[in-house]
């Protein structure tokens, strides 16, 4: 019976997909552009093999900044401040990582740490003022997104500024040989395409570890019946204080990841062209993945996908805009069916219910 | 004779509940006319469909003899039919005026005139002798000034039919007085009055009528006069009314939990409870009596941990309890029935598997020494209490909100108990539930009891307090007042104790 | 002793003000209370009133709205676009309506659908920003002054009034005195000041300032003083009795949150007609969140929310006239704190009193060690005001009791 209710809930983000791709038809209808051409062109250039690799390298930041932001959702938490955590913690990251150098397994480790460190930091302030202060997360975190970004600005400009440089713009120093993280294409055989960025691995490692930590551990218990109740988790024990500055932790900490994929793998330094908008990707995906960490690898998988294809529609006069329609009509549009569906089940299972207990 | 309301043959399913079933009753315009029934028994659906809240499956409605097809309460409230709801229909934060008026003026109208619907109120008000501040703001009331504003509200609206669902569920029998003073006033001047009740006492002493419903069936009509308690309790369940059996062992001497001088300020710096002091025994059920929102909730919420205290001692098995947080005072034989069982002790959206867990997530039985969950010993447990405590469900794996009320409190009671504490709170354990499951909690209660349990038990149900405490403490103004065995005290009495009548 | 606690307990409101116009005193931080000052403090306000509140609208009635700056960004784009096809109050109306659209989305989602509010808030802000690139691309192909950021400009303009007599305004053709002006500029205490407010009040305020002023007052009447508004606040408060009683609570709700779709468009709209005259992208820079803080600020009540966007709207102000006086603000901050540290030793609070001290420290030392602040952190002082705002004010907020909790139509007992 389980069975027949995971099935179900599958079906809202297809329902989703299917409107969504019928409602940007009608857009491109009215713009006057033909759509079956349109998403033929998109998916012929987005099964290319060079076009694979790209999409995978684009997903794996923002699958991290999906489950970021899902280990806040399950506790009710809304961590929209994903953004200025990743970008504090590669600047800070990508400035000391350059500074020395070590064994690479060890440097990056090291990178790893510091960012990690720097995200949680930030994201902890929040969870300081929704705890003292009763500051309700989403207003913290966005607006520390706004601070961060004065903050980044400033001692790109100073303090993190790459010395005695020729180049104009700001600049973190370049990390060294041993900071940069070693592509995969060896063992995938294909060294004929680009790089297939390492850090896919502890992508793949992020996403075990954050099932691992919610779903099968008492903490994560905790945090989720927190997020379903948390006057009953009160009542069970949980200090819902505590938990909220070590969710708000966590979720920070994933953040921190989220940027060292581009950083580690072909940027090796933090610039004012460090890509930005991941944070906030990072929702869309968990909410599209449902903070399952198979449905937001999908998730992650699908809007690379988009973003990827989108970019071929430039040379064939479609704007490429259409992209980010397309997956705020999927996001939308999921969350709605979602809900439908959760009920549904609900329902069905009441009726189970008292069917049975008539026997 | 006029009849005020006829129902004929409705019937009404919920999705596996035949809520009612070919229900038909005639209700002569101008008297008291009481329905009863266990709870479950249908009578709120067939109230919720006269108020048109809920459309019948099939059936007729008629009132004052013409044919009535409500599908919304501003259909019944147009047809004379007012509704008092058991939980009373106000809006804390508005004031009695407002709580009055709404609804009344179609939304697009310019202004309100305040003034012209002050004077309408008050005459009203002096009518029917009722009588409150209009300005107050409605959380300021007392539950019985409350009650009066939902019937001002009806009256005020032309009711001629008044429906009160449980009226008497949160009053004091002092209370209970007044408002059948007033439901007299009320019938004098030609008002209908339908009753609802599953007390028999109060019904016998009120209604002219009475009507008796079972399993969603209308059983019988009966006069007043021609019937007594017994006949109704049987009518109502088809067997006789279980009493809660009588006390057999004697308490234990030894002290279990002893509460020294418990004082808790409010942020405003009013007092919510000071001076408690008292103890509790092995193999006792000691009960607190008290009007809500006169400190008691708040006194078992801090022996629990979580409503802070400014002074005093709470002492469980000789240790005090002050360095421990809720979590560790659960682990250490404290159990916790709350009062709202879907809020505060269960998680609606999880199955029944992870409910178990709740309140001792960290027991060696429950996590690992890596800090996983061990679902295995959850599943184990689960079907252990489902069995024990006859909860009907398909399995473990069940959401909790598919359960009906009565197996959702089944369970959180047999998890509590099945834990095997040292002291069990119980905070309204069997509120809402069928006569079935109520007397099985108490059945289980009696015999944890008698194998050496300490229960707290806090109760707005007199009879179950009465019946199944050994002493009862009674709280008044965030003070104890009085305590006194329960074998020599009646229902009464403890009322006025309880609102500080006697001393 | 009585009249002491009551001004001591206002004390966190008095003492910043006082703070200020002793400050504003000294020459280098003049602008802190000049009328160029505030009359910029009143055009920066009056988008975060407006969102401030269209958030009250929807939450009254129960609908957390955390999509006001999706709507504003809608706002802003449909009112550049309108502005520039048609004209400037024909801007000003589209504005409105392309966010009152993004309200009614949010009201399906939420009330018809019965999505969680702050999820489907945070979709409509991703689908707005989204539908906004879009449209902009598509919208002006081929037309000058346009990319994919930015809009060309709008025709026309609202329109800007200036009292005659006391600020100086135009009867006809002749230039009036500018009385209150002679006054600002006599550079007496308090009265200089004052009278630098009053005239950031009186001059070059454009009419669709004194539209959204005037909202103010009118909400008021409406939402506390009219039987839709009763309803309003009673589906808030508990929909389940207004439903009792004849409400329709989806009705309500529907109303509330398009309402508040509409005045953040406005608020947008404001932004490009009364302001830069086209559409960027990322103009709205959280304002919309801003509003939701003055809305917090403001308790739930419009002159409430009045106050606290004029409070948000001078830091903003600060922060692009003249960065200079920010600087000012550090000292302001530091004697602040050192306040604040007296108050915690008084209440025998010492861990926080040593923290207010350090930090008073902190601040003193920026203050005497710099002579200005680095413009990127004078980007965020509205951002951090709010931060520091609700830290303050959060303690005595009451929200309508059943906010943000889905309702289903006969959900009773």
């Amino acid at each position: 019976m389980k069975m027949r209710f995971r099935l179900v809930s599958v079906s809202a983000p297809i329902i989703a997909l299917t409107i969504s791709f019928g409602l940007s038809s009608l857009i491109l209808l009215i713009i006057g552009k033909d759509p079956y051409e349109t998403f033929k062109i998109m998916f012929e250039y987005g099964i290319r093999g060079k076009s694979i690799v790209s999409i995978i390298n684009r997903s794996i930041p923002l699958y991290i900044s999906a489950i970021a932001v899902a280990v806040g959702f399950k506790m009710g938490l809304f961590n929209i401040g994903v953004e200025g955590q990743y970008l504090m913690g590669s600047l800070v990251a990508a400035y000391i990582g350059a500074q020395f150098s070590i064994i690479t397994p060890l440097h990056i480790l090291f990178i790893i740490i510091v960012a990690v460190a720097t995200s949680s930091l930030w994201a902890a302030i929040a969870g300081y003022l929704k705890v003292e202060k009763g500051i309700h997360e989403v207003i913290s975190t966005i607006m520390l997104n706004y601070i961060g970004t004065g903050l980044i600005a400033y001692s790109l400009t100073t303090i993190f500024d790459e010395p005695n440089s020729n180049y104009d713009l700001p600049r973190t120093k370049e990390l060294p040989e041993t900071g940069k993280m070693p592509p995969l294409n060896k063992f995938f055989n294909i060294e004929d395409l680009q790089d297939l960025h390492g850090f896919l691995v502890i992508a793949v490692l992020v996403g075990i570890f954050y099932y691992w930590l919610v779903w099968k551990t008492t903490l994560g218990f905790d945090l989720r019946i927190t997020g379903s109740n948390p006057i009953a988790a009160k009542f069970s024990g949980i200090n819902p204080n505590k938990l909220v500055v070590i969710a708000m932790i966590t979720s920070g900490g994933f953040a921190g990841l989220v940027g060292l994929g581009p950083l580690l793998g072909y940027f090796h330094r933090y610039t004012i062209d460090f890509p930005t908008g991941l944070g906030f990707a990072g929702i869309g995906v968990a909410l599209l993945g449902r903070n399952h960490p198979f449905g937001m690898a999908v998730g992650a998988l699908l809007f690379a996908f988009l973003q990827r294809s989108a970019q071929i529609l430039d040379l064939n006069d479609v704007p490429k805009e259409i992209e980010q329609m397309m997956q705020a009509f999927i996001l939308l549009i999921v969350v709605v069916f979602y809900e439908v569906i959760r009920r549904f089940i609900v329902k069905q299972q009441v009726k189970d219910a008292s069917k049975r207990s008539d026997e | 004779m006029k009849l005020a309301i006829n129902i004929e043959n409705i019937t009404k399913t919920y999705p596996g509940v035949l809520a009612n079933s070919d229900v038909s009753i005639k209700v002569k315009s101008g008297d008291i006319h009481a329905i009863v029934g266990e709870n479950g028994a249908g009578k709120s659906t067939l109230m919720k469909i006269l108020y048109g809240m809920v459309k019948p499956d099939s059936g007729n409605i008629e009132i004052f003899e013409n044919k009535a097809n409500m599908s919304s309460p501003k259909d019944s409230i147009n047809l004379g039919i007012g509704m008092v709801h058991q939980h009373f229909m106000l809006a804390k934060n508005l004031t009695v005026l407002e709580n009055i008026i709404l609804g009344i003026d179609r939304p697009f109208l310019k202004n309100i005139k305040l003034s012209k619907y002050k004077t309408e109120i008050q005459k009203v008000m002096e009518l029917y002798s009722l009588n409150i501040d209009l300005n107050q703001y409605v959380d300021e009331l007392s539950v019985g000034e409350k009650q009066r504003v939902e019937i001002i509200k009806v009256l005020y609206r032309g009711a001629k039919i008044l429906i009160l669902d449980e009226p008497t569920a949160v009053l004091v029998p002092q209370e209970v007085k007044d408002l059948f003073k007033n439901l007299k006033d009320l019938k004098n001047n030609g008002v209908t009055v339908l009753f609802i009740s599953h007390k028999l006492d109060e019904v016998l002493e009120i209604a002219d009528e009475i009507s008796v419903m079972r399993s969603g069936q209308m059983i019988d009509t009966v006069l007043n006069d021609n019937v007594s308690k017994t006949q109704l309790a049987e009518m109502m369940i088809g067997k006789s009314l279980p009493t809660p059996p009588a006390r057999l062992t004697s308490t234990d001497e030894e002290v279990i939990l002893k509460v020294e001088n418990l004082k808790s300020n409010d942020e405003n710096g009013r007092t919510i409870f000071e001076d408690v002091s008292f103890e509790v025994h092995k193999s006792e059920i000691l009960g607190i009596a008290g009007v809500e929102g006169n400190g008691q909730k708040e006194v078992v919420e801090a022996i629990i941990g979580i409503q802070a205290l400014d002074s005093g001692k709470v002492i469980f098995k000789n240790n005090d309890l002050e360095k421990q947080g809720t979590r560790e005072r659960l682990e250490s034989g404290i159990s916790f029935i709350p009062e709202d069982r879907q809020l505060q002790a269960m998680i609606m959206e999880m199955d029944l598997t992870n409910n178990v867990i709740i309140g001792r997530q960290n027991i060696k039985k429950y996590k690992s020494s890596l800090g996983t969950v061990k679902m295995k010993n959850a599943v184990n447990e689960s079907e252990k209490v489902i069995s024990a405590f006859e909860v009907k469900t398909p399995g473990t794996s069940t959401l909790a909100t598919a359960l009906s009320g009565g197996n959702q409190q089944k369970f959180v009671v047999g998890r509590e108990l099945e834990d095997d504490p040292s002291l069990l709170i119980a905070s309204q354990p069997t509120r809402g539930i069928d006569i079935g499951a109520q007397a099985l909690i108490w059945e289980k209660l009696r015999n944890s009891r008698d194998e050496g349990l300490s229960v707290l038990l806090i109760s707005a149900d007199l009879e179950e307090l009465i019946g199944l405490s050994d002493r009862i403490i009674v709280f008044y103004q965030g003070k104890l007042v009085k305590e006194i065995e329960a074998e020599n005290i009646t229902p009464e009495d403890l009322g006025s104790y309880m609102t500080g009548l006697k001393k | 002793m009585k009249i002491f606690k009551s001004l001591t307990k206002r004390y966190i409101v008095f003492t910043p003000i006082l703070l200020v116009l002793v400050v504003a005193q000294v020459e280098t931080y003049s602008q802190l209370t000049t009328s160029g000052t505030f009359g910029a403090a009143v055009r920066l306000a009056i988008p975060i009133l407006l969102a401030g509140l269209g958030g009250l609208y929807s939450e009254k009635t129960g609908v957390v709205n955390i999509g006001l700056e999706g709507m504003m960004i809608m706002g802003t784009w449909f009112g550049a676009w309108g502005g520039f096809t048609f004209g400037a109050w024909q801007g000003v109306f589209i504005g409105m309506l392309g966010g009152a659209l993004f309200g009614l989305i949010h009201a399906i989602a939420t009330v018809s659908f019965q999505v969680d509010h702050i999820v489907s808030g945070v979709a409509i802000n991703i689908l707005a920003a989204g539908v906004a690139r879009f449209l902009n691309v598509i919208a002006y192909e081929g037309v000058a002054f346009a990319s994919s950021t930015a809009s060309p400009r709008i025709q026309g303009d609202i329109g800007i009034f200036t009292m005659p007599f006391l600020a100086g305004g135009k009867i006809g053709e002749t230039v009036t005195p500018n009385l209150i002006g002679r006054v600002e500029d006599l550079n007496i205490f308090l009265v200089s000041d004052f009278a630098g407010l009053m005239l950031g009040f009186l001059s070059n305020i454009s009419y669709l300032t004194l539209f959204a002023l005037i909202l103010v007052p009118v909400s008021f009447l409406v939402l506390w003083f009219t039987p839709l508004g009763l309803q309003m606040r009673s589906v808030g408060e508990y929909p389940a009795g207004a439903e009792s009683l004849g409400v329709n609570v989806y009705l309500m709700k529907y109303i509330g949150v398009t309402i508040s779709g509409a005045l953040s468009g406005l608020a947008g709209s404001y932004l490009v007609v009364a302001g830069t005259g086209t559409y960027l992208e990322g103009q709205t820079g959280g304002r919309g969140f801003i509003g939701l803080a003055s809305m917090l600020f403001g308790n739930y009540k419009p002159f409430g929310i009045l106050m606290g966007s004029g409070l948000f709207g001078f830091a903003d102000a600060l922060q692009l006239r003249s960065p200079q006086a920010v600087h000012g603000l550090l000292i302001v901050i530091s004697i602040f704190l050192l306040v604040l540290t007296f108050k915690a030793i008084f209440e025998k609070k010492y861990k926080a009193s040593v923290v207010s001290f350090l930090l008073s420290a902190a601040f003193l030392i920026w203050f005497v060690n710099s002579t200005s602040i680095p413009n990127q952190f004078v980007y965020f002082t509205p951002h951090i005001t709010t931060l520091i705002v609700l830290s303050f004010a959060n303690q005595r907020i009451k929200l309508p009791e059943k906010n943000g909790v889905p309702y289903k139509k006969g959900e009773l007992n």
